[in-house]
């Protein structure tokens, strides 16, 4: 455990000394900056037009807007942090240094893991507890179930952020950002596929879109989020882009989980038995 | 008796259809400065790293101070520095031999001051707080050199260590080797400079096409002379007649040529020209170099 935190630890420092973490919270804060000062003159505007269901259904329409462009953020940085943390070493022959130690190499790959998972769970709680901050004193507004819909954006992030470590058993840099955005994709389309096939009552196009979504089930997470961070009358009515027609089932988590979980363990055991 | 830091039984890899392992056997005894040498491709880089664990081997197996390789525990009392050492640019010379010494399970005091006693050896104290990243290419050679030693290990693989260092620096790797053979630390030392090896090396092996074709030892007792005569008078008979005293005889440029096994072969030969009444002008020995032997070895 101790070699695990040593090279978590490293995988941070390095995430300092690089300047990726000062990009990613400097600008993460920028954004929830921004928002801030587009969201006070919106609410002010919110407040003097329509009744309180009226305000309270805007309000949420633009906290799920910032929600979603974080929720893009999280998927993007995850898979950024993570995408060259073995790959890179592997390639430049730094990892030789390490794999010699008396380090099992399991040990390597999930300090890696949880470096990187930590900066991602810095970064979504700055970008969504920022929104959400900013949300309650700016517009006096809080989405409903946020306490369960942020672990699911952390949830979703992680999906991904595994896929990429799991991609950089074997793959090169580059090849396995174009892997895990690819599968991003995916994704992204099995899920709006679900979406429109489940309001066209095409059912051929619901299933292929729950089957990209059990291939990699990061956009039924943000799905399920978005869902549950709405008022009921807007959910249950489906008005906007943010609310899904077809709600991902809850399992949907437990099964995220696993992935994660199956996605980890076979990303360790492939950096183990690979030469380097 | 003790059991040896190192050995290798039919260790072999394939990458695909091409072997770049045959059959790597080997016992390297505790103590012993060794040297492994071969021909770029020949599979040395890849044996080292199916020693450390860094690489599966297709089959055969081995053992590392008693440890059967690849297993964690294997690798606990071993120092290795890679041919092409890379690091983290951006951590500095303290920082990085800080990191790998929490890895091998150090800490405290006790690893500050082994840190502070590595960058002295190896001239890099005024520049351990430097970032990596502005060392020139032998600093970093030499820096590597020093995560190698970390912890003391029994056992260090040296994988071309004075690549990228001047004249000094080889000297420094010179005298580092030699302290650690002083502390009794095992060296496997992989270098192209031949000149080098002589003087370090207890032992060598020569390693061809994935595989060992010869071990020798380098002490002088155990190594051929060239002999060069000149003599008043050569025949077929001279020659064939000479062949008693050692092998490969031949004349060239009006001298005798011919390879010997030990010093006390010159006075016989010379006896035996006098009794047969031939004039010796000239008898030149010379012990053959490393890099005659290499040459003819794997050449």
């Amino acid at each position: 455990m101790r070699a695990v935190l040593t090279i978590a630890h490293l995988t941070l420092a390095e995430a300092r000394r690089r300047r990726i973490l000062a990009a990613a919270l400097l600008l993460g804060g920028a954004f929830v900056l921004l928002f801030g000062v587009g969201f006070h003159f919106i609410a002010r505007d919110i407040r003097t037009h329509g009744s309180p269901a009226q305000q309270r259904f805007m309000m949420s329409f633009v906290v799920m807007a910032a929600l979603y462009a974080s929720n893009f953020l999280i998927v993007m940085t995850s898979v950024l942090v993570t995408v060259d943390t073995l790959a890179g070493e592997i390639g430049s022959g730094v990892i030789e240094t390490l794999c010699t130690k008396p380090v099992p190499r399991w040990a390597v790959a999930l300090g890696k893991w949880l470096g990187c998972w930590t900066i991602l769970a810095l970064y979504a709680t700055l970008l969504c507890g920022g929104v959400l901050l900013v949300a309650r004193l700016v517009g006096g507004y809080t989405p409903p179930n946020a306490a369960l819909g942020l672990p699911l954006l952390l949830l979703e992030g992680t999906v991904l952020l595994t896929l990429a470590l799991l991609g950089g058993t074997r793959l090169s840099t580059l090849a396995n950002g174009v892997t895990v955005f690819g599968l991003y994709g995916l994704a992204f389309v099995g899920g709006w596929m679900e979406q429109i096939g489940t309001l066209a009552s095409n059912t051929t196009a619901r299933y292929i879109g729950i089957g990209a979504s059990l291939l990699v089930p990061s956009e039924s997470l943000w799905q399920l989020a978005s869902h549950h961070m709405q008022p009921p009358i807007v959910r249950d009515m489906g008005i906007g882009p943010f609310s899904p027609v077809s709600v991902p089932s809850p399992a949907m988590v437990g099964w995220a989980v696993g992935y994660v979980l199956v996605t980890l363990a076979v990303a360790l055991r492939l950096f183990r038995t690979r030469d380097l | 008796m003790a059991e040896p830091a190192l050995e290798a039984q039919a260790l072999r890899k394939d990458f695909g259809s091409k072997t770049a392992v045959r059959d790597l056997t080997l016992s390297v005894p505790r103590g012993e400065v060794f040297g492994f040498l071969g021909p770029n491709g020949a599979g040395k880089t890849t044996s080292i790293k199916m020693l450390l664990g860094l690489v599966h081997p297709t089959s055969g197996g081995g053992k590392l101070l008693g440890e059967a390789i690849g297993r964690t525990r294997a690798r606990a009392r071993v120092g290795y520095l890679p041919e092409h050492f890379a690091f983290h640019e951006w951590l500095q010379g303290r920082e990085l031999l800080r990191f790998h010494g929490r890895l091998l399970g150090l800490g405290g005091s006790s690893l500050e001051a082994g840190i502070e006693g590595l960058l002295r050896r190896v001239k890099l104290l005024e520049a351990g707080d430097q970032c990596l990243r502005e060392y020139s290419k032998g600093m970093k050679q030499r820096i590597g050199l020093a995560q190698a030693l970390l912890g003391e290990p029994d056992l260090v693989f040296l994988d071309e260590p004075t690549s990228g260092l001047d004249p000094l620096g080889r000297l420094l790797v010179r005298d580092v080797i030699r302290d650690l053979k002083a502390r009794g630390t095992t060296v496997f030392l992989n270098s192209h400079l031949l000149s080098e090896v002589e003087v370090t090396c207890d032992r060598v092996a020569f390693v061809k096409s994935g595989r060992v074709v010869r071990e020798m030892t380098l002490g002088a007792a155990e190594r051929d002379l060239e002999v060069e005569l000149r003599l008043d008078r050569v025949s077929p008979a001279v020659l064939e007649a000479l062949a008693r005293f050692g092998r490969d005889v031949r004349e060239e440029d009006g001298r005798i040529r011919l390879r010997v096994d030990g010093e006390e072969r010159l006075p016989e030969m010379s006896r035996w020209l006098a009794a047969q009444g031939i004039g010796l002008y000239h008898l030149a020995a010379r012990r053959r170099s490393l890099e005659d032997v290499f040459l003819e070895v794997v050449g």
